[in-house]
């Protein structure tokens, strides 16, 4: 049997060289893939890598597809910090979205400047509100969070499907699932930069990254909340013995982290699509749970582990478009590369050693 | 310890710039790419799904064994339908191709927002109603290989019941189911098809149930307007028929696929790429009108049917007689009367419904039970 016990320290060295080495195992291994295949490593690997910084509209486009992983990430460390699973942040993502969007498109007599705000602060309670499902079911019926958030999360799905294709639906779209577009006050738009045009996709919603991520960290770290979520998670005993209400907490890092993703949703369809389709979400909801887990769940964090996922999906795309690898490749070489980043982490903080059953 | 952190930087760095070095050779230009037309495609999924994508990947085929090397075509697969799609669509605008192709219905709207960007490249949008200068549509008339479909079902059933499994309720799919019941009622008129909606375009899993359904309740003929071969394999199983989809299937039902409608995307392309290297391009008529659409069938060899199998000849000779017909222009799948199933008349007898009159249909013709969701 393999045990993992923890270290008494932790290496400071090995922080910033486990990334390090698990980036070069990830070459070394994904360059043999690539080789075995017949494409050139380097190539490959520049395109993976590299290309996405090559031009500025590209490194736009980075941040445009980190920013619904990073603001759900955000969301996701409350929970996760309090040893709280919530799985489902692609259904709050889409609960959010859907709320917000029949908003905008139900009322367009509202369609004035505050549209928006009042569409972000209604994706906020949509995406707490399917939260609060799981959240009210484990508080009182002691029910498993996990499950209830991962099931929510097809409901969610058929939920939009049904929205779409039924009451919602544009009249003129010859019957194609789509709803009319967005009043013009709904949309999020993209940035102009004097004298270049537009860069990519780079839109208003990736500044919010940069307002979400700063006051999460401050209440990790500056507030009683954080405080006590960071107990609820590293000593359940010692939560109820300070006098904090397990259940009160359980309950807030549910809802603060449904209402980011509701947010995330929010912005992705005004910003990108404009209008509602019948799928919104692309898996963000799941990749920001690896999201999180590489940014160790910290906010600065999560930032980085979002820029380098999104980079290494751009890459593909990419390195498709320039020498013809297909996505299943690239898609291997991404797992390789989550797997080593992931065991980099964890061989950190554990010592592995090899026990006899019963010893 | 600060030794071992030295030496692991040092290899790293060195294996590094080896790898990226090699990167300097990469990008020789072939020295006739200047009469070289670039050309993008974009898939929803990969060839490997052997339907919808696939049929596109055999198109881009015929592209690059017409033209050799007067193209050089470019494949992004696996692109979901948001700002991904932006996205690629927009890179390989970028990169100098010259026409793009995005084959999927999802990419209706990025397409209209990365043509509006690049006024100079050509778009063509496979499915969608959506035009602009230079942005086209393409689509098949997929409803005449199911008319023929129909026929041959009437003939082969013996249970008189036809299991039909559909994505999703909307124009092009009920279309599809009408034409089958005009077929059908052509033969027999005792024959019914009841309709089972799996609510994808493909999942073999859910196609497969939906499949079972249907031979539970007696179906002996299954017809599908979904993409994976799941449906056959069901079929084969049950030692009942089917018809694949979008490409042959022969090879995961031998002996229960009747025929297959073969999506073939190959001469649409080629006249389109033709059409932009001698300057002749367009988008036919006015925007956001389907007869303006680059639409075809059996005649432009747009729809074309694998090998019949798998029936006796007589049936094969009636189903090569139809078709013919329907190539030829002399057998109007939706000529008048029309009658809903509820007893409605849609249209009156000696008129031709329009091609805007198909696209918006949402109800069932006679011979179809039940009624659409939503």
């Amino acid at each position: 049997m393999i045990v993992f016990t923890p270290r008494n320290k932790i290496s400071k060295n090995w922080i910033f060289l486990a990334p390090i080495l698990s980036i070069f195992l990830t070459v070394i291994l994904g360059g043999f893939i690539f080789t075995f295949l017949g494409y050139n490593p380097g190539e490959t690997l520049y395109h993976i890598f590299i290309s996405p910084f090559t031009r500025i509209d590209r490194i736009s486009d980075v941040f445009v597809k980190a920013c619904p992983l990073i603001i759900i990430g955000t969301g996701l460390i409350f929970c996760f910090k309090a040893n709280v699973w919530n799985i489902g942040a692609e259904g709050q993502f889409i609960i959010g979205a859907l709320l917000a969007g029949s908003f905008g498109l139900l009322f367009p007599e509202m369609d004035t400047k505050f549209l928006l705000m009042i569409m972000l602060f209604i994706g906020f309670l949509g995406g707490a509100l399917w939260a609060f499902i799981p959240a009210i079911l484990k508080t009182k019926l002691n029910v498993n969070e996990i499950l209830v958030s991962l099931m929510l999360v097809y409901v969610a799905m058929l939920l939009i499907d049904f929205v779409v294709r039924g009451p919602l639906r544009d009249p003129m779209s010859f019957g194609f699932p789509l709803t009319k577009a967005y009043p013009e006050g709904a949309l999020i738009n993209k940035i102009p930069i004097p004298g270049i045009g537009f860069l990519g996709q780079l839109h208003y919603g990736v500044m919010s990254i940069f307002i979400l991520v700063p006051i999460a960290w401050v209440i990790i770290n500056k507030t009683l909340l954080g405080f006590q979520i960071k107990v609820l998670g590293s000593a359940p005993k010692a939560t109820s013995f300070a006098g904090f209400k397990e259940k009160r907490i359980t309950i807030i890092v549910l809802l603060l982290s449904g209402g980011l993703a509701g947010i995330a949703g929010v912005i992705e369809v005004s910003a990108n699509m404009g209008q509602l389709q019948p799928e919104i979400s692309f898996g963000y909801g799941f990749t920001a749970i690896i999201v999180v887990f590489l940014g160790r769940l910290n906010p600065i964090g999560i930032i980085l582990a979002g820029i380098i996922i999104a980079t290494v999906k751009l890459g593909a795309d990419n390195a498709q478009m320039a020498i013809g690898i297909p996505k299943v490749v690239t898609g291997l070489f991404e797992g390789i590369l989550l797997f080593f980043l992931l065991t980099g982490e964890t061989l950190q903080k554990y010592q592995i050693a090899w026990k006899k059953y019963g010893s | 310890m600060k030794k071992i952190l030295i030496l692991i930087s040092i290899i790293i760095v060195g294996v590094l710039a080896y790898l990226f070095n090699e990167n300097k050779t990469v990008t020789k230009v072939s020295s006739d790419i200047s009469t070289s037309t670039k050309v993008g495609f974009v898939y929803l999924t990969t060839p490997g799904d052997h339907g919808w994508t696939y049929a596109h990947e055999l198109g881009k085929q015929q592209v690059e064994n017409h033209f050799g090397k007067k193209v050089i075509t470019t494949v992004v697969e696996n692109v979901p339908e948001g700002p991904d799609a932006i996205r690629v669509i927009r890179e390989l605008a970028q990169q100098g191709n010259e026409i793009i192709f995005t084959t999927s219905f999802g990419y209706m709207e990025p397409t209209l927002k990365v043509a509006k960007e690049f006024p100079n490249v050509k778009f063509e949008h496979m499915t969608g109603y959506k035009r602009t200068p230079n942005l086209a549509t393409g689509n098949i008339r997929f409803y005449e290989g199911r008319y023929v479909q129909g026929v041959v079902a009437g003939l082969m059933t013996k249970t008189n019941k036809i299991g039909y499994i559909g994505a999703y309720p909307i124009s092009e799919v009920i279309m599809g189911i009408n034409a089958f019941a005009q077929g059908l009622k052509s033969v027999n008129d005792k024959a019914s098809i009841s309709v089972v909606w799996a609510n994808t375009w493909y999942d073999p899993v859910k196609e497969a149930d939906a499949a079972k359904v249907h031979i539970a309740e007696g179906a002996d003929i299954l017809a599908q307007h979904t993409d994976s071969p799941a449906v056959l394999q069901i079929a084969e199983k049950n030692k009942i028929f089917g018809f694949g989809q979008s490409t042959d299937m022969s090879a995961f039902a031998p002996k229960a696929q009747l025929f297959a409608s073969v999506n073939n995307w190959g001469p649409y392309y080629i006249e389109k790429i033709e059409a932009l290297r001698n300057g002749q391009w367009n988008t036919g008529e006015a925007p956001d009108h389907w007869t303006g659409n680059k639409w075809g069938g059996f005649s432009t060899e747009m729809l074309q049917l694998s090998e019949f199998k798998n029936m006796p000849d007589e049936v094969v000779k009636k189903a090569e007689e139809v078709m013919n017909e329907i190539k030829s222009g002399k057998l109007k799948i939706f000529a008048g009367p029309l009658i809903d199933n509820n007893g409605k008349e849609i249209l009156p007898a000696g008129k031709v419904m329009d091609d805007g009159g198909l696209w918006g249909m949402n109800y069932y013709l006679q011979g179809v039970d039940g009624k659409i969701p939503g």
